[in-house]
């Protein structure tokens, strides 16, 4: 009964794995035409259609200024974003990880809430917010809500990373005389820091590629994303393409570094 | 032991506060106050009736609104028939290269949302592959085409928020105990039925997450309908939109994300009781 048993599931097994393999094909079919795409030489101003190899969008990537500016001003949005709400993030994480107190429930909930809120009620409800008092909608609306949205991310994390750590070892630098500011920055902060790492690049990639909210807010400011959406009209040069992957690349070796890295302090935290 | 639990409490009382203090504040600030004044502007201006945007909201919007529900509820079937046996596969049968299939399955998300979808847009487009290789077995749709259908928008929904329904259900399988599967072979279970009595229901929470994961940001997606689909599939987050931005009725537009939100808040509250967990966060 074991082995027929046995049998029958090496065949499900089998048909199992080609399924779950077209699936994961399905996840990069659009990575692939986005990459080829981006040495197409388009017949109009649309790259929808092949047409011929070309290198001249590889050759030429800042042929339009006003895709240079929005990617600048993206990158700009995510890194002042980005390094507010990591710091806001982790003091709550921290907060709720080493202490034992009655506002912990309310404080996870209050950051599980904006992740069950569509993006389209997050934006408009922000944009109420900003009519009502009058505040002009621009560069710094923008980076109040990815902050908003990000600490939520931050904290649940880092939250997870550092959940378990053995906080005994700040008391024990304590007990040998260290000074609060020094075990903070010699035992706390270098425990955390991968957790924190990897937080600031979800949210860094968060802010990067977030639309919706954006739209709401941004007044005329134009970032990437937001033009992209535009380009479905005017023109979508090869050039968006040739962005697209150099962020993917780009994501893949950070990835990779911050992967090395946490392995590096693991492993080191394990011989010691 | 419990030591140390009290002693991290008794060094400061005030010091979780603070620490949370600047993040709280900003959510208190920008999320909390700017769902009051959703709801205040929902109510409108005085010259016209308290629930006039709520009104018209359902009048003039309800075959969005409806929509919208179906739509992500499609795409939720569609991410769970699709992810679920992906996650198992990765959580039971890959062995080593379980980091490196999960690491696959985040890497195409690192490309903007938007250009993702306009690459479906050349992968459906009309004289593409695949509407041929369709059409040649005869699974094309009525409309002879893909892009500007129901399908499309379907098919972009499900495509991004497939990893939000994959990780969790991941998290979910990978925690269960192999001795429990073994157990049930031992006695005398088939794989099938040891899967059915054993492993599905273990790794229900996971289900359930992924399920929200991916139908709340569903229902409020508008990009996948304007990109992909024609004006027959406008969803409600077009609306929204359209009329915030542009139309600027602001009472009609605070209206209808205040509905979205609270029929999301009430389907989230009853699929939880209804399959039993309370672990929502």
């Amino acid at each position: 009964m074991a082995r027929s048993g046995q049998v029958g599931s090496r065949w499900t097994g089998r048909l199992l794995d080609l399924y779950a393999g077209l699936v994961l094909l399905y996840l990069f079919l659009p990575i692939f035409v986005i990459v080829s795409y981006s040495f197409n030489k388009p017949a109009g101003k649309f790259n929808f259609v092949w047409k011929s190899f070309s290198l001249d969008a590889w050759r030429d990537p800042f042929l339009y200024p006003a895709l240079v500016d929005a990617m600048k001003l993206s990158l700009k949005v995510a890194a002042v974003s980005t390094s507010v709400s990591v710091v806001f993030g982790s003091l709550i994480a921290l907060a709720l990880c080493r202490y034992t107190w009655k506002g912990a429930g309310p404080v996870n909930l209050l950051l599980v809430l904006p992740l069950t809120t569509p993006e389209v009620v997050l934006g408009s409800s922000l944009l109420s917010l900003f009519l009502q008092v009058n505040a002009p909608t621009g560069f710094w609306t923008v980076v109040i809500a990815h902050i908003m949205f990000s600490v939520s991310y931050v904290a649940l994390t880092v939250k997870a990373r550092i959940r378990g750590f053995d906080w005994t070892l700040e008391e024990a630098a304590m007990d040998l005389g260290a000074p609060p500011f020094r075990t903070v920055f010699k035992v706390t902060l270098p425990l955390i820091a991968p957790g924190i790492a990897a937080a600031g690049m979800l949210s860094f990639a968060l802010s990067l590629d977030d639309f919706i909210i954006t739209l709401f807010n941004a007044g005329n400011q134009v970032t990437y994303p937001l033009y992209v959406y535009g380009a479905r009209r005017a023109a979508f040069p090869p050039q968006i393409n040739v962005l697209a992957t150099t962020i993917l690349v780009g994501s893949l070796i950070l990835l990779g570094i911050t992967v090395l890295w946490q392995n590096r302090t693991m492993k080191e935290a394990m011989t010691k | 032991m419990a030591g140390i639990a009290a002693g991290g409490g008794r060094r400061s009382p005030v010091a979780p506060y603070l620490l949370v203090a600047p993040g709280v504040l900003w959510l208190l600030a920008f999320y909390v106050i700017p769902t009051v004044t959703l709801a205040r502007t929902s109510f409108g201006p005085a010259d016209a009736a308290w629930y006039d945007g709520y009104q018209r909201a359902f009048t003039d919007y309800g075959v969005h609104l409806g929509r919208s529900f179906g739509y992500a509820l499609s795409a939720t079937l569609v991410c769970v028939l699709l992810g679920y046996p992906l996650a198992y596969a990765i959580a039971f049968r890959a062995g080593k290269y379980k980091n490196f299939l999960l690491g696959l399955v985040i890497l195409p998300f690192f490309t903007t949302f938007l250009v993702r979808t306009f690459a479906w847009k050349t992968i459906l487009n009309d004289g593409g592959i695949v509407v041929q290789t369709l059409g040649m077995i005869g699974l094309l749709p009525e409309e002879g085409r893909l892009l500007n259908t129901v399908w499309a928008v379907i098919g972009g929904l499900s495509y991004n928020f497939l990893p939000f329904m994959i990780l969790p259900i991941y998290v979910s399988l990978e925690k269960i105990d192999r001795k429990l599967t073994e157990a049930a072979n031992d006695l005398y279970c088939n794989a099938g039925q040891a899967f059915r009595k054993v492993v599905l229901p273990l790794s229900m929470p996971g289900v359930l997450a992924g399920s929200l994961l991916t139908f709340i940001p569903a229902t409020g997606d508008f990009i996948n309908a304007e990109l992909l689909g024609s004006p027959n599939q406008k969803m409600l987050g077009s609306v929204i939109q359209g009329q915030f931005l542009q139309v600027r009725d602001y009472s009609l537009a605070a209206s209808l994300s205040f509905v979205l939100m609270v029929i999301i808040t009430i389907l989230v509250l009853l699929y939880a009781r209804a399959l039993g967990t309370e672990e929502l966060a």
